[in-house]
């Protein structure tokens, strides 16, 4: 068990910046995901962490040794790669132990520690076979298998669900979650799915152009995205980003969008954005769920208005609706019985509460 | 090319025997009888090699059907095989193969991996010239070559002309960049992944080598250990410049060099020779056919 | 850990005083173990491929004992003799003539043999793949045999028909058709291997695709197959052509040149020269003559080769 460290780590290729300069601290037992869109710099970083790939400059520490230069094997981390890679010559349990015998653990020690594994895999009954044999989801297990029985510092995930067709990646997103409760060894994750982001990790790192846009618990990404970029990468489908300005009219602060569309911000959102410009263009972010079909009685900071829907999307427990407004194209979720048609106009309210506000030009959240 | 580019008859397409047209049908019965007539054609020499074989030396000259064999004898067989000299050829003949594959394994299995996997400064470049001496042929070099070696000697004393090993040094410049090529071709083609995850187990660039890439691309080099020895065994050119001693001499030479003696043809023994000489890679390719096939069409790929 | 009864790992852990070796040495080490590794194939291919061809220019330009420096005489002397051109003309048409032949033969039987059921491939392609098998000096013995003046099966057979009996190494062109025969059945198996893989790997949508939009059969050829095969025809017909061009085995066994050296290829003739004539200068000076067709093939054959490594 380690904590693990990254100081100003940066990854160049020829001339390319792959990763520009990451500090990122990882607790003992904690579970951390890399998530960004591909190019970002996450997979290096991983690669980085395990020594695959050697840093240009900066410092990666794992239970507090400085690693830059000590070799994948010394490192004493186990890898998940996307394609499993098992060895196809080696059944299940050769696979699993063939890092052990190679530092020549004794035979009961490998076999105790195989069943172990196996068990908690619940792959007990396939340890004979060759990779070949397995479905997609049992290869993933048993490239599970092989690094738990390693008991290493660290466990290093890349991409290990990309694989798999959507309903085996939720039942093994749980599995992985469920091992980790288990044996609680500290986890670099990396993936491309914001969902499996979500869902799995204790802090979450959002990537994008080789730095790192934010760190933070799922919700507080969700919920106080620091950049425009980690506002729309997170959460499906996408938040909202409406042209708009800040105006004052009546001593109260209003999002002007339209013309004829401004809504008054509710008291602690004033007080908030009292000091932002008046003149740059801003975006107004909102989540789909908070764009959803009028009520009779709204709440306090919730404001309707009137929009004629281009496709609706029902969902079952839901209905996604889409409209266009300042040129942008604007996604809700109404309820299925709020009678969203396509084509059909439908008075909508916007939750005022749980509103961003963006510069526009530089992406900042305000 | 995919690791294991053998495939065992691979199902290509399904042919619905019961909603087959009768166009079909007809172009089935072409294709059957165009077939039977390649097919004739292809197994006509060694099966005349047989049917020769059989007969006796009175037989032969008595002009009868060349296609039957009226009193078959094994003699030519016992002839043969009861004779030193031919044995002697034929023990030549194998210790070359063998120790040719062996050195080019050992040359050219190292070489592939490093090629495929480490690179380093011009091994592009060297996997290049690797494939273009591949296309040098033995026709080209053997007037050099044997110059290089008679100078050799004449420098160093050591003389290698005339000796069967020397077959040993010359039969590796026709093995050694094909199979190169070849395994290059079916490293390559192992997930790179595959080396990392052996590398975070704690392997050795050699362990992984060992324990992992022979392994995984065991058709490749069974593939690449058919083709040295089909070569060897069947080269004819650098033994016939080389070797002029009897005691010397490898199968095919021996056979020409010793059962044709002056305009005297003894064609009996001359097939069986042949035939003798033909098996080891015909019995090989009964048994590997996959392999050996794998091997011939993996050469067209880029490594 | 706590629910898992993994051992704390004494072996792995206790190994921690490791040998902090920078990252630069590392490298190097492993592009110097690289190198150890191509070492023997670098020395090979050195002393006794590279050093032999650059070696053979030097020898051109000697005379007969190799006391004298000659320059271009021996090129000279050979362009003076008829036999010289006789030798390009038959090795030219040998070369090209084989390798069309074997490129037909070897892409019909791939065709046919592509069409009849999956499960009969095996067989057929195991037996029209032993000509390929058979070291080629052994096979050539039989063609000899069938070839015979006096014996000749083929003349025993065709003479219930009328027909012969044919001088198959007698005469000047038998004695040439005869070889381009021989080698067209030693090489055409190796054709039909590479185009059998090849149409193989066409996919079958392409054929069901052609067929809805109304292809017949030969255009589902001209358009479908051919286009897909076009690579792999290219690199089989160079790399057979450089094989042919260089041959001598069939050339050697079956007519050894003759009838009055109307047989002779490049190779058999710097044979009979430079070994058996003793004249390994002018031998040397002949087989040279090959190396321009080949280069040409090759430069070819590995612009094919990369980019059908490049599609792959």
């Amino acid at each position: 068990m380690a904590d693990v460290t990254l100081r100003k780590v940066v990854k160049k290729y020829d001339d390319v910046e792959a990763v520009r300069g990451i500090d990122l601290d990882i607790a003992d037992h904690e579970f951390v995901v890399l998530v960004g869109p591909s190019g970002c710099g996450k997979s290096t970083t991983l690669r980085m962490i395990a020594g695959l790939e050697d840093i240009t400059g900066g410092d990666i520490m794992i239970g507090g040794d400085v690693v830059n230069d000590v070799p994948p094997k010394d490192r004493d981390i186990a890898m998940v790669f996307q394609n499993y890679a098992l060895y196809p010559h080696m059944t299940v349990a050769e696979n699993m132990s063939f890092g052990l015998r190679l530092k020549r653990y004794p035979k009961a020690e490998i076999k105790s520690r195989i069943d172990e594994a196996a068990r908690m895999l619940d792959i007990v009954e396939l340890v004979d076979r060759k990779p070949k044999q397995l479905s997609g989801g049992q290869r993933q297990r048993v490239a599970m298998g092989r690094a738990i029985v390693r008991n290493p510092k660290v466990f290093l995930f890349d991409e290990p669900l990309s694989n798999l067709d959507a309903k085996l990646r939720v039942q093994m997103r749980i599995e992985i979650k469920k091992v980790h409760q288990k044996v609680r060894t500290t986890t670099v994750y990396v993936t491309h799915d914001q969902v499996e982001a979500m869902t799995l990790a204790d802090r979450v790192v959002v990537m994008n152009h080789g730095r790192i846009e934010q760190i933070g618990t799922p919700n507080e990404l969700y919920h106080k995205p620091a950049t425009k970029f980690v506002a729309s990468f997170i959460g499906s489908p996408a938040m909202n980003f409406i042209p708009c300005r800040l105006e004052e009219s009546g001593g109260k602060l209003h999002v002007r969008i339209t013309d004829r569309i401004a809504f008054p911000l509710p008291p602690a959102r004033a007080a908030r954005y009292q000091g932002a410009s008046r003149t740059d263009r801003l975006l107004l972010g909102l989540r789909p769920e908070h764009i959803t079909e009028a009520k009779a009685h709204p709440e306090p900071g919730v404001e309707s208005f009137d929009a004629v829907l281009d496709v609706t999307e029902p969902m079952g427990m839901e209905t996604l609706i889409y409209f266009a407004l300042e040129g942008a194209q604007i996604c809700g979720r109404v309820n299925p019985n709020a009678g969203a048609q396509d084509g059909a106009p439908l008075r909508l309210a916007v939750d005022l509460n749980n509103m961003h506000l963006l510069n526009e030009g530089t992406g900042a959240v305000i | 090319m995919s690791t294991v580019a053998i495939d065992k008859a691979a199902p290509t397409r399904t042919v619905k025997y019961g909603s087959m047209s009768r166009d079909r049908t007809w172009a089935l019965r072409w294709s059957y009888f165009f077939l039977t007539l390649f097919a004739i054609f292809s197994l006509l020499p060694p099966i005349y090699m047989l049917i020769t074989s059989l007969k006796s030396s009175a037989e032969i000259s008595a002009a009868t059907n060349p296609w039957w064999v009226f009193h078959p004898t094994l003699d030519n067989y016992i002839g043969l095989l009861t004779s030193n000299q031919f044995l002697r050829f034929f023990w030549n003949s194998a210790l070359v193969s063998i120790f040719v594959v062996t050195i080019t394994m050992l040359i050219s299995v190292p070489a592939a991996f490093a090629l495929a996997r480490m690179r380093f400064w011009g091994s592009a470049t060297l996997a290049t010239g690797v494939f273009l001496t591949y296309l040098i042929p033995d026709s080209l070099l053997f007037i050099p070559l044997f110059k290089v070696f008679a100078l050799f000697g004449d420098w160093t004393g050591i003389q290698l002309i005339n000796r069967w090993y020397v077959l040993l040094l010359i039969y590796p410049t026709l093995t050694v960049p094909f199979c190169t090529w070849i395994m290059i071709g079916y490293f390559a083609s192992i997930p790179k992944e595959l080396d990392e995850a052996a590398i975070i187990d704690g392997a050795s660039w050699f362990q992984t080598l060992t324990r992992i890439f022979i392994p995984v691309a065991l058709p490749g080099l069974i593939a690449a250990t058919i083709f040295a020895f089909t070569v060897s065994w069947a080269q004819f050119l650098y033994p016939l410049v080389f070797t002029t001693s009897t005691d010397q001499l490898v199968l095919p030479v021996g056979i020409i060099t010793t059962l044709i003696k002056g305009d005297v043809f003894n064609w009996g023994q001359i097939m069986t020779g042949a035939l003798l000489g033909a098996a080891p890679p015909l019995i090989i390719y009964a048994f590997l056919m996959d392999y050996y096939i794998a091997g011939l069409t993996a050469g067209a790929t880029k490594g | 850990m706590a629910d898992v009864a993994l051992q704390p790992d004494r072996v792995g852990a206790t190994q921690t005083p490791r040998k902090r070796s920078s990252l630069q040495k590392a490298l190097k080490r492993k592009s110097t173990a690289a190198f150890l590794m191509t070492l023997p194939l670098i020395i090979l291919i050195t002393l006794l491929v590279l050093y032999p061809a650059f070696y053979s220019l030097h020898l051109a330009t000697l005379n007969k004992s190799m006391q004298r420096f000659v320059g271009l005489g021996n090129f000279e002397f050979l362009f003076k003799r008829d036999t010289f051109w006789l030798v390009v003309k038959q090795s030219c048409i040998f070369a090209i003539t084989a390798v069309v032949f074997k490129a037909l033969i070897g892409f019909i039987v791939a065709h046919f043999v592509h069409n009849i059921p999956a499960k009969g491939q095996r067989k057929w392609r195991g037996m029209l793949l032993v000509p390929w098998v058979i070291p080629p000096a052994m096979s050539t013995l039989a063609w000899l045999w069938l070839f015979d003046p006096s014996y000749s099966a083929f003349n025993y057979t065709l003479s219930f028909f009328g027909i012969g009996p044919i001088p198959w190494t007698g005469d000047a062109t038998w004695a040439r058709f005869s070889v381009i025969l021989v080698n067209v059945w030693y090489g055409a198996p190796f054709f039909m291997i590479m185009y059998l893989a090849s149409l193989k790997s066409v996919p079958d949508q392409l054929y069901e695709a052609a067929a809805i939009d109304g292809a017949n059969w030969w255009q589902r050829i001209w358009y479908v197959t051919l286009p897909m095969m076009r690579n792999i025809i290219a690199i089989t017909t160079l790399f057979s052509l450089i094989v042919t061009f260089a041959n001598f085995d069939i050339v050697r066994i079956l007519t050894a040149g003759g009838p009055l050296d109307h047989t002779h290829i490049f190779a058999t003739w710097a044979f009979r020269i430079g070994i058996e004539g003793s004249d390994i200068p002018l031998g040397a000076s002949v087989s040279l003559f090959m190396v321009p067709i080949l280069a040409v093939a090759a430069i070819f054959i590995l612009r094919d080769v990369n980019k059908r490594g490049n599609e792959s």
